[in-house]
């Protein structure tokens, strides 16, 4: 009597589990594939190929997918970092095939050398090329990815990568960890020097 | 030329992590000498006893993760949680006891998860419930006699050392259960009255308890009046304790009684230097009163319907486990919001 | 407040209370003991073009310019800008980067003045009577004189002389405070000058209308509070003592203070209906609207003991710092320390040949005793100390470890951004951890990531965009491709429908026919191109059937000048342009050809001499991928080159040379190649 007691009462918390499961399943079921989106927002969206796919989305499908997330070069060790939290993997370090982290640029054209081709602004991934046909091209500085792509089109050679300036307007504080190194070290005539530097 | 930038506030107000451990030390002198006083050289033999091995542990575990041991060492830190097993752990306990908790405090419940400041639970009361645990009839059984109901007085200096360091036979009333180990067996066939007429009650509430009860109570409150521990923690303590005690213990009879709960055993001790350690306990000002309420609560449960007499460490413990969350929960209003934000991720309380 | 009415009888004013708060030495008595002294010239002035809040200021001057005291050098840029203005006649010697006032110790713009001693006036427009003016005028003079808030922060005072669109200011207030330790500039301000704050107040009020006008000030400053008294004696003006606490002169905590409303996270005391000034302020604008006076020095207190003769003088904007301490017996420490600002809040000079500028309230130069260097940070034992003193109500210690393990998303929760960077948690912290560096790290860190993240949110953005657009157009074409074929396989039905009339495809072709004649005209014309095109295997009848399509090209312009007789000079052009074109059409295809001809013989020597092992050292193989690249790229220039010299003439010398660098690049490569495979016979 006891044993079917307990049996029917396992029977029914499990009936009584499974409802429940079943239910949240579907009240909380997500909407489309929003992994995808999630690994989408964490890439840098330079669109620039490196990954080997035609840009950061079809990347994050990839990803999402189970390719690894160590190809991203322009996203570097934090996009690795950010996607490994993300899906809960271990963070890998960047697969050198793809290319190495470089400081963030920005394309610049030569205008006086432009031939007006539209071939850049063909090759933009992100529309960041002005220009009409015939005419002198220009970047539009804050939109340009840095992706590189519209360098090797050029017919004349005359769009250069430049690295990013930095000033007072993206100056950063470091971060104190940093210079508490510094700061056990007293004798030291650097003491304190360039804690701050940009 | 450049010249030393560093980032504001330039001046540096008086306080020091070393100062606040220092006075929490001193604060608990008057207890330790009311104990002596009344139940002889163990507590202090404890005391030094476990001083020792904390400080040995600290320093070969900093030495081996890599730290100056001179630097951490001066914080005293290890030596707190020392004094407070010294003072927790009963006075009669054999040397090896002391040991084994002040050695499980420091190096697992401490230095295991990533040393001071960044232990989840009480340290002290971590090798304290270990003890409890594996030891539970040394532990309940190695509570001196009060001084005054021993026809020639306390045990003297030496034969304390023999009780801890060689087992040497207690003579028989040197050691007895605690006050509210004693009411709490008792009263389940007696009434009121014949308990209490039990020696160890004495005259008022508990003997030599009330008054080792009323100094870390004092020190308590120097402690409280240099801003050295928030109020809410001890406060909320004793009305965790005071509150279900009132409610349905009031029947004397049947429950140990309100006066017994915070005069014997390590209740003032526990409100006032235990819950009140800074890094395992809530951190937020509501979280603090609500973290304090617990752990009083707990105590009043365990004590009352659980199988140990007296359960600070095991409340403090819980409590430990618990205080994460409360601070999720407890978070104050900043100034310019509305209300506070609680929980993990609440919309914005604008 | 027009005519400030007496009222001798307010009621006793309540004051509130701030959470927190600390009680650090003060230091006042070093320096408020001595008059305001004024500062010697000094023989250079370096005047930053950013010397306030928003954007930089525009230089209207030039190097080797003369110009007289208070001229303006320098011109607002934009709405949230101030114009700057030259402190003393001289001549312009350099507008470059220079040092500036700023913890990051970077250089900025700056505009170098070499003084001629002669301290020679512009002429300036004084006014006895503000009344007079419109408030118009009066922001106009304020903005005109450059003035940015001179408490600390620099927001261009003239903005915040504009009441809120929707509501009106209900209450002015006047931060004399003063609450962080060693500073007295304001109180030597007040004592020495109040009748000019409290007539640079009423200004302020007559722009504002403000219902009440308040001046907070902390009781340690007596004799502040006694000449504020007598000077405020007959207008609205109230003067409210607040308990000594820093920071009471924080704005936010003086506005819980006076008014006990709180500025609401994210939001400015406009948006309740509050404005706060600084007691400098004040008296800048007065002598703007009085003298007409621009803003060009400033009182700024000089104190810490490294300085012998500490005390607050007037200097002029643009002082080199190291000069002007230099002046009142500075000594350098070791190590060597300047702060610009108080011992909480102000941040340490990188390079000491930074000027004073407008927010410059006093420069500290402390002794390794007074303000002892940090020590080493211990451990957070989450004490909670830091919680009970910051007046902005925020969990310090929590703040410390989302910073530092960066888990910017709950400092965030946490409410970082509304640490108001006091120092009162840093200062009682017990373990001595440099919170507020952390909080100023996680910060610029979040809004870096902010930054980026809405850069990287465009760049998506735009590349779908690009993207649909690229699928629309491939579809657009696509479906051009259709409607060609299938009006090919129409009118191949319709060819063949006299020889075999067959009613049901008749009626197939004929029916879209009868819909749209026009549609079928196009059609049956493109399907007759098409086919034509079919028949032309060999390039010669496809010259021929290109000709001919030009031809058709040319009489379809024709019919269009003809649509377009209305405007006949346009249409000329256009033929004749046309005209041109085909000109350049059939030059380039002998070009073309010319081209063909010479890469096919290149392409036969490259095939030639390709050695026919095949075993391949990597150099070799990236020898060959160079080579590739270079005919690759030199191919695309050469079709550039074709394209140009039927539409561009202008383009095609530069085309020219590029081809000839990149032909001569694929001759190197070409050698290189040829090298490397001999050396690899040798061996
Ligand atoms: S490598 Fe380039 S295209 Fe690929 S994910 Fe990174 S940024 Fe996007
Ligand atoms: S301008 Fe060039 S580098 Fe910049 S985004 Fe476009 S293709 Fe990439
Ligand atoms: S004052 Fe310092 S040690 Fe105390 S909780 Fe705050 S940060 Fe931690
Ligand atoms: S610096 Fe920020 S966190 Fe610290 S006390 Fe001030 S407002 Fe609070």
């Amino acid at each position: 009597m006891l044993v079917l007691t307990a049996i029917i009462t396992l029977t029914l918390l499990a009936i009584g589990f499974g409802a429940l499961l079943g239910f949240a399943a579907i009240r909380f079921k997500m909407q489309g594939n929003p992994v995808v989106d999630q690994i989408d927002s964490l890439l840098p969206q330079t669109q620039c190929g490196q990954c080997g796919h035609p840009g950061c989305r079809p990347y994050a499908e990839a990803i999402a997918n189970g390719e690894d997330i160590n190809k991203c070069p322009p996203g570097g060790e934090a996009t690795i970092q950010a996607l490994a939290d993300l899906l809960d993997v271990e963070p890998m370090a960047l697969d050198a095939e793809h290319g190495q982290e470089k400081p963030k640029q920005v394309a610049v054209i030569r205008e006086d050398e432009c031939i007006g081709c539209t071939k850049c602004i063909q090759a933009c991934p992100v529309d960041a090329i002005l220009g009409a046909a015939k005419h002198m091209h220009t970047v539009i500085e804050s939109e340009c990815t840095g992706c590189d792509l519209c360098v090797e089109p050029c017919p004349v050679d005359c769009i250069d990568m430049v690295d990013v300036e930095h000033g007072l307007s993206d100056w950063k504080w470091t971060s104190p960890d940093r210079s508490m190194l510094i700061a056990t070290d007293r004798s030291s005539t650097e003491y304190g020097r360039s804690t701050n530097a940009a | 030329m450049a010249l030393l930038t560093l980032s504001s506030p330039h001046a540096k107000g008086s306080n020091r992590t070393s100062d606040l451990m220092r006075w929490v030390i001193l604060a608990c002198v008057p207890g330790l000498a009311l104990q002596t006083y009344f139940f002889g050289w163990g507590n202090l033999h404890n005391v030094l006893w476990c001083a020792c091995i904390a400080l040995s542990c600290e320093a070969i575990v900093l030495k081996l993760r890599g730290r100056a041991p001179a630097f951490y060492l001066k914080d005293y830190s290890a030596l707190v949680t020392a004094v407070l097993l010294g003072l927790a752990l009963p006075p009669l306990a054999p040397w090896w006891i002391s040991l084994v908790a002040t050695t499980f405090a420091i190096v697992f419940a401490k230095h295991l998860y990533g040393g001071m400041g960044y232990n989840p639970f009480n340290p002290a009361m971590a090798g304290y419930a270990l003890v409890l645990i594996s030891f539970p009839v040394a532990m309940t059984t190695n509570w001196a006699t009060p001084s005054s109901m021993l026809a020639d007085g306390q045990l003297g200096l030496g034969d304390t050392l023999a009780v801890i360091w060689q087992q040497s036979p207690l003579p028989d009333g040197f050691s007895g259960a605690t006050p509210l180990d004693v009411y709490k067996h008792e009263i389940a066939y007696k009434t009121e009255e014949t308990v209490r007429a039990f020696a160890v009650f004495g005259e008022h509430f508990a003997l030599g308890w009330e008054w080792v009860n009323v100094a870390f109570l004092l020190g308590g409150l120097v402690l409280l009046g240099l801003k050295i521990i928030p109020w809410q923690t001890p406060v909320a303590v004793l009305t965790g304790l005071a509150v279900p005690s009132l409610l349905l213990g009031s029947d004397a009879d049947q429950y140990t009684p309100l006066s017994i709960h915070l005069l014997a055993g390590a209740t003032m001790l526990g409100a006032f230097f235990i819950a009140t350690d800074p890094v395992s306990s809530s951190t937020t000002p509501l979280g603090r009163l609500v973290y304090g309420f617990g752990i009083g609560l707990l105590t009043y449960i365990i004590r009352t319907w659980g199988g140990y007499p007296d359960a600070f460490a095991f409340a403090v413990l819980l409590m430990n486990f618990a205080a994460p969350l409360i601070d999720v929960y407890t978070q104050p209003r900043t100034y310019g919001f509305a209300g506070p934000k609680r929980g993990p991720k609440s919309r914005e309380n604008q | 407040m027009t005519a400030p009415v007496s009222n001798p009888n307010h009621p006793k004013r309540a004051v509130h209370a701030f959470h927190g708060g600390i009680h650090p030495p003060e230091h006042k008595v070093d320096s408020n003991q001595t008059p305001i002294a004024t500062s010697p010239l000094p023989p250079r002035l370096i005047m930053p073009l950013q010397q306030h809040l928003g954007k930089a200021a525009k230089p209207i001057v030039a190097v080797g310019d003369h110009v007289l005291k208070g001229q303006r050098i320098a011109e607002a840029d934009g709405a949230i800008s101030a114009h700057v203005h030259a402190p003393t006649s001289g001549t312009i010697t350099a507008i470059e980067d220079r040092a500036i006032p700023h913890p990051s110790g970077l250089s900025d713009r700056c505009i170098e003045i070499r003084t001629d001693g002669e301290d020679r006036w512009i002429e300036l427009e004084a006014n006895e009577h503000y009344e007079t003016l419109s408030v118009e005028e009066i922001r106009d003079k304020v903005r005109g004189a450059g003035i940015a808030g001179m408490g600390g922060a620099g927001f261009p005072t003239e903005i915040k002389m504009h009441p809120p669109q929707q509501d009106k200011v209900n209450t002015l207030i006047i931060n004399a405070a003063e609450c962080e330790p060693y500073i007295t500039a304001d109180d030597r301000l007040m004592r020495e000058r109040a009748d000019e704050l409290v007539k640079g107040i009423e200004i302020m009020a007559y722009a504002l209308q403000p219902g009440e006008c308040l001046i907070g000030i902390e009781d340690n400053k007596p004799e502040a509070i006694e000449a504020l008294k007598r000077a405020v004696g007959g207008t609205r003006i109230e003067v409210v003592v607040v308990p000594t606490k820093y920071p009471s002169g924080g704005e936010k905590q003086l506005i819980k203070l006076l008014t006990d409303k709180e500025v609401p996270s994210g939001r400015i005391p406009a948006d309740i209906g509050i404005v706060c000034q600084n007691v400098g302020t004040a008296v800048a604008v007065f002598r703007a609207v009085r003298f007409g006076e621009p803003l060009i020095s400033r009182i700024t207190t000089l104190t810490g003991d490294q300085i012998s003769r500490k005390g607050n003088v007037e200097v002029l904007l643009g002082t080199p710092i190291q000069w002007l301490l230099n002046q009142y017996g500075y000594q350098a420490g070791n190590p060597e320390r300047i702060i610009v600002g108080g011992p909480m809040m102000g941040y340490a000079l990188n390079d000491p040949d930074a000027p004073v500028v407008k927010t410059t309230n006093c420069l500290l130069a402390p002794s390794a005793e007074e303000l002892p260097l940090a020590e080493p940070a211990q451990a957070c034992i989450r004490c909670g100390l830091c919680a009970e003193a910051c007046p902005a109500e925020l969990l310090p210690q929590q703040l410390y470890w989302f910073a530092r393990s960066q888990e910017h998303e709950k400092a965030e929760h946490h409410n970082l951004f509304d640490c108001i960077e006091c120092g009162a948690c840093s200062y009682v912290c017990p373990s001595a951890i440099p919170l507020v560096h952390y909080y100023r790290h996680a910060k610029s860190e979040i809004k870096q990531h902010r930054q980026e993240q809405e850069k990287s949110d465009r760049a998506r953005i735009r590349f779908e965009a690009r993207q649909e657009r690229l699928e629309r157009e491939k579809q657009e074409k696509e479906a051009k491709r259709k409607a060609r074929a299938e009006a090919a396989a129409k009118a191949q039905a319709a060819k063949q429908a006299p020889a075999a009339p067959a009613k049901p495809v008749e009626t197939a072709a004929s029916a879209p026919a009868q819909n749209d004649p026009k549609q079928a005209a196009i059609e049956a014309a493109l399907a007759r191109k098409q086919s034509s095109n079919q028949e032309a295997e060999d390039p010669e009848a496809l010259k021929t059937a290109l000709d001919k399509a030009i031809a058709k090209l040319d009489k379809m312009l024709d019919a269009l000048e003809q649509a377009k007789q209305d405007n006949p000079d346009q249409v000329e052009k256009l033929t004749r342009a046309v005209e041109k074109n085909q000109v350049r059409v059939n030059q380039a295809r002998q070009n073309y050809e010319r081209a063909l001809a010479s890469s096919n013989t290149q392409a036969a020597n490259t095939t030639a001499k390709a050695p026919p092992e095949p075993k391949e050292l990597p150099s070799r193989e990236q020898l060959v991928t160079n080579l590739e690249k270079a005919r690759a790229k030199l191919e695309k220039m050469s079709d550039a080159l074709e394209q140009a010299q039927s539409e561009q003439p202008e383009q095609v010398e530069k085309l020219i040379r590029s081809v000839e660098k990149n032909r001569i690049r694929v001759e190197a490569a070409e050698r290189a190649l040829a090298e490397a495979d001999k050396q690899e016979d040798v061996r």
